[in-house]
Formats: C-alpha cells, structure tokens, sequence
C-alpha cells in the first residue's frame, strides 16, 4: 500500500476571469522510503498538487472539488477535521518551500520558529526543545549551531536558512517531505550541496520525498521516479532513468531537447515553440496539441487518457501515439 | 424603440439597461435632476439670466447639464460596443478597474451631484442664507414645511445655509489642494530629482512642518495675521499641505530617476528642466492624484474645524463649521443646527474619501488580478 | 539599539530648531508690530520698554532670532496676559490634563482599531468586513468636533432628558464636589468625564487605525512564511496572532508617529467641546482674549510634544523589527 495516494485530485480556482482548473485530474503515489519528482514549466500545476495534499490551499479563491482523494497512511485527508489535519502538518507530512529567505517569519529567532514545531507536536518543554534544535540544526550542516539558534533570518544566507527550513521540516520525524523547488532559488553550488543533504537525510530517516521541480538535472540526481505535469495533468510518468532516456510524450521529449548540452557551443537552443495555455481556457483534445510536432486530428478530437506504455510497465503517457489500438498517425514504428 | 430615440428622451437609460449603471446612471439623474429643477424653478432660472454673477452661472448649469448629459448619451449610443473594451494604456485599465468598483462610482456621481447643487444653488435654495425670517417667531423653527431643516438661532433656514455652506467649502478645498499639489509636485520632483543637499534641505523642512500639528499652525498663523480673509485661509491650507504630496512625489521621483526612459532622455541631451517637467512628473503623478482628492475631504473638514473656533469666515458666510459652533449653545433644544449642518460635512468628505479610494486602488498594480 | 536611539535623538535636534523657527517667522512675518505680541497693553511704560530690550526688538531680525533661540532655551515662554503668569507655568499646569485625555484617547483607539482591522483581514469579503468598512469610512470623515456635539446631544443631554441609567457628563474634567468624594469615587468621576470626550477622540483615530491594520494583515496573511506557518500544524489562532501579527503590526507602529499631529490637533476641539482644562482650551481661549505669548507657546509645546511622540514611536518600531535593531 503507497504511503501517500492521491486519486483524481482536482483543484480550482476561482477568478475574475473564469474558474482556473490548476490541477485537473491529477493521480499519483508515493511509496514508503521512495523519491517521487514532479516536474513541469511554470503553471503545470505542480505547486498546486503539493499544496493541496497538505491542505494548503487558500479558500476563497480555490477549492479541491469533489471527487478528489488524498490518501496519506490509508487515511482520507481531504474532508478530515483541521484538528486532525493540523496534527498531521510539520509531523507526518512536512513541507519546504521554494524562497528561504521569504518563508521564514523575519521578526522570530530561527531557533524559535524550530521549537515551536517541537513544543507543539512533540510537547517538549522549553529547555529539550532548545538542545533538540541546536542538534537539529548541527545535523544539516549548520556551523556553531549553538549561537545561530538565537540568530533571525536576516542574518543568514539562502543556502543557510534553507538548511533552516529542512532542520525545521524533518524536526519531527516526518513520513513524507514534500519540497517545492527547494533550489531554484540557491545558488547552483549550493543546490548541490542542499540536494545531497535531503538525500542523506532521507536515506538516514527512512522518509519517503515528493520533490517538485523544473529542472530535469536535479530529477536526475534524486528521484526514483517522475511524474512530468503539462496543463494541469500528468502527461508522462516512470521510472527515472526510463523516462529520461526513452521519452514517449511529446513533452517530455521537447524538454529533454531544450536542455543546451556542455558540449554545445555554437547551436541554437530547441525550445519548445509557444506557450502554456491559460488555466481558465484549456484547448479541447490534448492540451498539448498546439505546441505538439506530431500532433493530428484526433490529438484535437478527444483528450487522451493516461495510457500505458507497455503492458505491464508502470511506465505511461498522456498520448494518442502510445494508443496500441490506433495507426491513425501515420506514423511508422515509435517516436523518438 | 431604439437605443436611439430611448435615449432621446432618457438619456442614460439605455445604458443602464446594459449594465453600465455608473456613466448611465450619472447621465441619467443629472438628466432628470436639472429638468426637475428647470420645470419647477422656471421663474428663478428665466430671471437668472439678468441676475447677479452667480445667479447667471447657476442657470448656465443647469443648461450646460442638461445639454452635456443629453449629448453624451447620444454619442455614446452611436458608437459601437467594442470601442469600450480596448485600450491598454495605463488610464484605461486604471479607468476600467475603478469602474468595478461600485462604491468608488457612487462616490464619483456624490461628487458631481454636490458640485452641480453648489453650482445650481441660487435657483433651488428654498430661502435666502442670510435672510432673518422673522426674530420673533421664526427662531429655532423645528424642521419642516417651510423651512426644511428647521431655523437657526436668528430665524435663518438652516437647508438654504447648508446649500450655500457647500459652495464655499468646495472652493476652499479645491484651491487649497490645487495650490498644495502645485507646490508639492514642484519641490519633491525637483528634491527627487537633484538629490544632493537640495534634496536634504527640502526633505528637513518638509520634516518639520509635517511633524507641526496642523490645526496649531493653522491657529497661530490666522490668530497673529489677524484676519478672516478667505484668501488667507485658502493660502494657509495649501502651503500647510504640500508637505506631505512633496515626501510622495518625492518617493516616486526616486523610483523612476533610475529608469530606462530617463537614463534614454538623459543620453539624448535633454536638459534637467525638460525632463522633469515632461517626463518624470507625468508618471509620478498616479499618487498624486489620489493624495488631492483624499485632501480637499481634509480641507474641507480642516477649514470646518477653523470656522468652529471662530477663526475661519465670518458671519453671515455659511460657512458649515461656524453652523456647527452657531448650533452649540442650543443643542438640546435645536439640535438640528449642529447635527444636519456637520453631517453635510461627512457627506461631502465621505464622497471624496469614497473616490480617492476608489482611485488608489485602482492605480495599484497589486490589487488587479 | 542605542546607536539608533540616539541617533534618532541627534535628528530630532534640529527638528525642534526648525519648529522654534517657523514659530518665530510666522509671528514677525504677521502684520502689525511684533512687540506687542510679546506685551500686554495693560502694561506700564516702562515694562514695555524693558520687554522691548530684552528680546532686542530694535534689533536686526538675526539678533533677534538668537534671543529669542536663548530665551527658549531657558524655558521662558513669555508672560500671559489674561492669566498674568508666566507661559511655562500654566501650560505645566494644564499639561498633565491633556495628557491623560490624549494617552487614553490614542491608547483606545489603537487597542479597538487594531482587533477591528485583524478582524476585517481575516474575515476578508464578509459581511462583517464590508459593514465594519464603511461605517469605519464615516467615522474616519467626521469632524471630531461635531462627533464630540452629537456625543454630548445623546449621551449626555438626552440622556438626562429621558433619564438614562447612565449619564455621562458632557463637560469639565471633574464634578463639582470632586474635593468631597472618596478616592473611589474620584476614580469613578474621572472615568465618567473621561468617557466622552476620549471616545470621540478615538473612534476618529481608531477608524483610520482598522483600514491601515487592515491593509496590512491582509498583505502579511499573504506572505510565504505564514504558510510555512500553517505548513507546520500550527493553530490558526497561533497563525494570526503570532506569525502575521507580529510583522503586521510594524508598519501600524509608524500610525503612532504619523497620527500625533492629528491627535493633538484633535485634542484642541474636544477640550473646547468639552471646556476640558488642557492646553488645548487654554490656546483656543487665548484666540478669543488675543493672548499671543499663550498662542505661541503653546504651539511651541504641542509640536514639541510631537517630536517626543515620534522618538517613542521610533523607539518602539526598533522594539519590535528585529532588522532594524541589527542594523
């Protein structure tokens, strides 16, 4: 049983210009102890995916419809008491989040807004909290722990209260992380350094990890398995060293293109031509069609479902070119 | 029957059928307003022609009214629908969001329904402000029939009074703001703009008279100037306002000194008095806005403020806030001398607040979607 | 902190200079003779010739300045004519007076405007919010002094009218047998006077103090660390009143500094309203007795007062924004 299942999630949201379908659909699982990377450009729906597990989304404008399920440990979480879901936050299921130097609150000492997590879940009085936290922040790597304990955010860099974030995130021992773009906004040697953290960490607590990103090297670097999202839906998922080397969706292969290789001086870059539809307006067929080479008349005809790739494999895609049933494409043998 | 001839007889109607309730309704009341006025005050109106200045520019009005609603309306109604929607300049999406903003329209169309009134006072005020009716039986008359908010202490209707009471508030407010933004726009573009010790020495004076509690500067330089002039008044308010549309002016100027266009005109050899007056200071001018129309509802309660000490206008000028101190001494027994004349004061800076709002929210990137 | 305290302090120095100025060129700028701002007509011929020397008055206007900066310094604000004591003196007398009505009035407004404003954020679009809104809106465009009249009209002459359990005074600083009343007593009489006139002060300021607040939360409450915040189990009381308030709050702080001006400015119609023994009756009787040295001084001491105002609320934003501490 997959610790965390999400079945058929949709999240809408609701705007002056129409209602935005900023997750349309969207199933997906998380077994104990693995790394699922959800990647996608800006407006895929990934962020929202996230947040919507941990009920995180802001109500009035948005909503997770009917229909949807989040299963976490076997239990429903979507319609549970807040009291159970506040239980559950920063302690079963933590999150860190995409700006350090934003998400921490700027007027707190950081070692305070670690404690809170400890004396809120834990009930540890204010004494074990402090000594907790200064291994807490020892533990990720944070030099005289014991000094940066009293310290405010202001103080220290991104890469720092990142390492902050983390301590604070896996300070209760949590099941699954969830972390939004955790390096987008850190320097790349950085990145690294925060990457391999999370990993040892991981491996070291037996966590699983739901890492959101848009950048495939770190998908590469950390995760099990992908889930690639385009236009609210998951498009393409399997293995990661599957999905990297033999792409079947068209996306993904247009982002494995667009990738400038080190070798590359002089070629042009391949992006991918045009943009992401608006949320509020999605294209009747597959949502990718505009943008899709090979796209033809039923890819405008009718959405795909997502199909498997192979019998059998876990691997599948949201394409009319994997349908085994229909040549329709004219195309001979498989895409590449 | 056609948008047409609907809004031939109506005008504004037929675009208030279509949901444009805002323009359509403005034009609309001012239609049937001002033909209620000239219908019922027809003697007034005819003989304002040969009248004093006022009385001719209060009939002017209500034709200018009457002739500006109708002809807009017919204009609008002959252009297409499309028209409205486009534009992506800066005022037109300012203009669009402030339209969504159903309390910031109402405020508008109290805005220009009180300066109308102000203007179309002499044909519509029951009596005249500084008649004494009668000392003997006409003193604190209840309010009703004849005189519809009731007399003051010396037999004087106070509706009439409040009427007239606007005229000078409104005045005083918008010179006063007029003569601030001036000031203000002036010395923080140019302060913004050099930078440097002019900056520092503008800013610290700015510092000081802001940091000044108003209503005491007020008081000190009226009482030892010794006079009630309204000029002085006006000046007064003004030059204790412009401090503060000075510090915003100022703020924007240093935002925009490091943009592109200027660093362009720079290049181009433009000279500093060119491109403060051309360029920055129309594009500083979004706050600016918003700050005059939210101070002419601080003048106007400033200046009530003034009279009620006795420092501002002097009997028998109706001035709303001398109304209020008149109302004092017989507050139980006329209470409606303070409390009518004081609440066309709220009415008045309501509306103002209401549109210099509207204003600021729709200047404001953040708030659109 | 006590670099930034005192260097706050050095720039409130030539604040108070420029106040001391602008002061000192209204009153020569005005028309008329100047002299006779500082002396009474009542006085013999020669005090009038003496005050004439003393503050060098048939002296170049630079001369001037600088006695009259000297005089200042001393604390001598001149001599009242109506009351025939020196300027220092009464104000010190009356100053306690308005401190306890401002202090009350800027203490309420501020404690009811803040809970309104957090109330508005979080129930953003309610029908609380909108209501709350606008009549915030008329509260925020009254005249204080015709609040204070129509306050006085209802609580306290319809209330007597119709006899209401509870009346409140609608005028004076204390009743009439305050001498003969129990300490109890007196604390309850001045609660009773105190009412009015500092309700009407706050419900001003505090409507102007919900929309700032308001504005505020409802930008904080969108910023990413209150949802880490939430991220982490926390209650959402905890949320509000801890993570967002907290930075919420600093820019309503600077409400503080900014609103003194209008609170002292306030402060002068309600005494009146009221006949509140404060400075702010005693300058506004000073007008109609024409006792310029009172007009003077006490506008030196009112702006002065601000100045104070705004070092404490400096000190207080430094309290509460830890970046600006560790600066």
């Amino acid at each position: 049983m997959p610790l965390l299942e999400v079945t058929d999630l949709r999240t809408y949201f609701t705007t002056d210009a129409g209602v935005a379908r900023a997750v349309d659909g969207v199933s997906l699982q998380v077994g104990t102890g693995e790394t699922l990377g959800i990647v996608g450009e800006s407006g895929c729906g990934k962020t929202v995916t996230a947040l919507s597990v941990l009920g995180l989304i802001p109500s009035p404008p948005g909503e997770i419809v009917a229909g949807s399920s989040i299963r976490f440990n076997d239990e429903e979480l979507l319609g549970v008491k807040p009291a159970r879901l506040r239980e559950i936050r920063g302690n079963a299921i933590s999150m860190i989040f995409q700006e350090p130097m934003t998400s921490l609150n700027p007027v707190l000492t950081v070692g305070h807004q670690i404690e809170e997590v400890l004396r809120l879940h834990r009930g540890l009085n204010k004494r074990d909290a402090r000594a907790t936290g200064v291994a807490l922040l020892a533990e990720v790597g944070i030099p005289e722990p014991d000094q940066r304990f009293d310290a405010y955010p202001h103080q220290m860099s991104g890469g720092m209260l990142q390492r902050v974030m983390i301590a604070i995130a896996l300070s209760c021992e949590p099941r699954l992380l969830i972390a939004d773009e955790p390096t987008t906004a850190l320097d790349v040697t950085i990145q690294a350094q925060i990457l391999d953290l999370l990993v040892s960490l991981q491996r070291k607590h037996g966590m699983a990890l739901l890492l959101i990103t848009h950048d495939l090297g770190v998908i590469a670097e950390v995760c099990d398995r992908v889930v690639v999202m385009y236009g609210g839906q998951i498009v393409e998922t399997g293995a990661t060293e599957e999905i990297l080397t033999r792409p079947e969706h068209p996306y993904t292969q247009g982002l494995l293109a667009s990738l400038p290789g080190i070798g590359d001086r002089d070629v042009r870059l391949n992006p991918i031509p045009g943009t992401v539809p608006s949320a509020v307006d999605w294209p009747d067929g597959c949502r990718f069609r505009d943008r899709c080479s090979f796209a033809w008349e039923r890819c405008a005809e009718s959405a795909p479902d997502l199909l498997p790739v192979d019998a059998g494999s876990s691997r599948s895609a949201r394409c009319w070119l994997v349908d085994p049933d229909d040549s329709s494409s004219g195309l001979a043998g498989e895409p590449t | 029957m056609t948008d047409a001839s609907l809004s031939a007889v109506l005008p504004g109607f037929p675009q208030m059928l279509k949901g444009r309730w805002g323009a359509g309704g403005m034009s609309l009341t001012v239609w049937l307003g001002l033909l209620g006025v000239l219908l019922t005050r027809w003697a007034r109106f005819g003989a304002g022609w040969g009248g004093p200045l006022d009385h001719q520019i209060a009939s002017l009005t209500v034709v200018a009214g009457l002739l500006g609603a109708w002809g807009w309306s017919m204009f609008d109604v002959s252009r297409p629908a499309e028209m409205e929607r486009s534009g992506i300049g800066q005022w037109s999406l300012t203009a669009r969001a402030f339209k969504k903003n159903r309390v910031a329209v109402i405020g508008v169309m109290v805005v220009v329904w009180i300066y109308l009134i102000a203007l179309i006072t002499p044909l519509i005020a029951p009596h005249d402000p500084a008649t004494q009716a009668s000392l003997l039986t006409a003193r604190l008359v209840a309010p009703g029939g004849e005189f519809p908010l009731g007399t003051d202490h010396l037999s004087r209707d106070v509706f009439s009074r409040i009427m007239y009471g606007a005229r000078i508030s409104l005045s005083i407010g918008f010179i006063a703001v007029g003569i601030s933004v001036t000031i203000g726009t002036l010395l923080g573009a140019v302060s913004g703009y050099l930078g440097g010790w002019v900056d520092t020495v503008v800013m610290r004076f700015v510092d000081m008279v802001i940091s000044f509690p108003r209503l005491v500067l007020l008081i000190a330089i009226v009482a030892l100037f010794e006079s009630n002039s309204i000029f002085l008044i006006m000046a007064v308010l003004g030059l204790t306002q412009w401090p503060g549309t000075a510090r915003i002016v100022r703020g924007e100027v240093l935002s925009l000194r490091e943009r592109e266009f200027i660093e362009a005109a720079r290049a181009l050899g433009f000279s500093r008095r060119r491109i403060i007056l051309r360029h920055v200071i129309p594009n500083a001018l979004a706050p600016v806005i918003v700050t005059a129309t939210l101070g002419v509802g601080n003048v106007i309660v400033l200046e009530a403020g003034l009279s009620f000490l006795g420092l501002g206008l002097q009997p028998p000028t109706p001035s709303w806030g001398s109304m209020v101190s008149d109302g004092r001494g017989y507050l139980l027994d006329a209470w409606w001398i303070s409390t009518f004349s004081g609440l066309a004061i709220v009415l008045t800076v309501v509306a103002f607040n209401l549109v210099g709002d509207g204003l600021r929210d729709a200047l404001d990137p953040r708030l659109r979607t | 902190m006590t670099t930034f305290i005192v260097r706050r302090l050095l720039g409130a120095i030539p604040l108070v200079l420029g106040i001391a100025t602008i002061v000192f060129f209204v009153v020569n700028l005005a028309p008329g003779d100047p002299a006779l701002r500082f002396m009474s007509p009542n006085m013999s011929q020669e005090a009038i010739e003496q005050v004439r020397v003393n503050l060098g008055l048939d002296q170049p206007i630079p001369i001037r300045y600088v006695r009259w900066l000297g005089a200042l310094g001393q604390g001598d604000l001149g001599v009242s004519f109506s009351h025939n004591r020196p300027v220092l003196d009464v104000i010190k007398e009356l100053l306690p007076n308005t401190l306890l009505l401002s202090v009350s009035a800027i203490g309420v407004a501020f404690v009811f405007g803040i809970l309104l404003g957090i109330l508005q954020a979080v129930r953003q679009y309610s029908l609380l919010d909108s209501v709350t809104s606008i009549m915030g809106l008329f509260f925020y465009s009254m005249p204080s002094f015709w609040l204070a009249l129509m306050m006085v009209l209802v609580f306290s002459l319809f209330a007597y009218e119709l006899q209401w359990p509870v009346q409140f005074p609608g005028t004076d600083i204390q009743s009439v047998d305050y001498a003969f009343l129990s300490p109890l007593e007196k604390v309850q009489d001045r609660l009773l006077h105190l009412t009015l006139p500092a309700t009407s002060l706050a419900l001003v300021l505090a409507a102007g103090i919900a929309r700032y607040t308001r504005g505020s939360m409802l930008e904080v409450i969108r910023q990413d660390f209150v949802r880490t915040a939430r991220a982490k189990g926390l209650s959402e009381p905890v949320v509000i009143f801890k993570h967002a308030l907290r930075n919420g709050l600093i820019p309503v702080i600077t409400l503080l500094g900014l609103y003194l001006p209008f609170l002292f400015s306030g402060t002068v119609f309600i005494e009146s309203v009221f006949s509140w023994p404060g400075m702010g009756k005693l300058v506004v009787d000073a007008i109609t007795e024409r006792d310029y040295p009172v007009i003077m001084g006490g506008s030196l001491v009112f702006a002065n007062m601000v100045v104070v105002g705004n070092l404490v609320s400096d000190a207080l934003y430094a309290v509460v924004d830890p970046r600006i501490r560790y600066d």
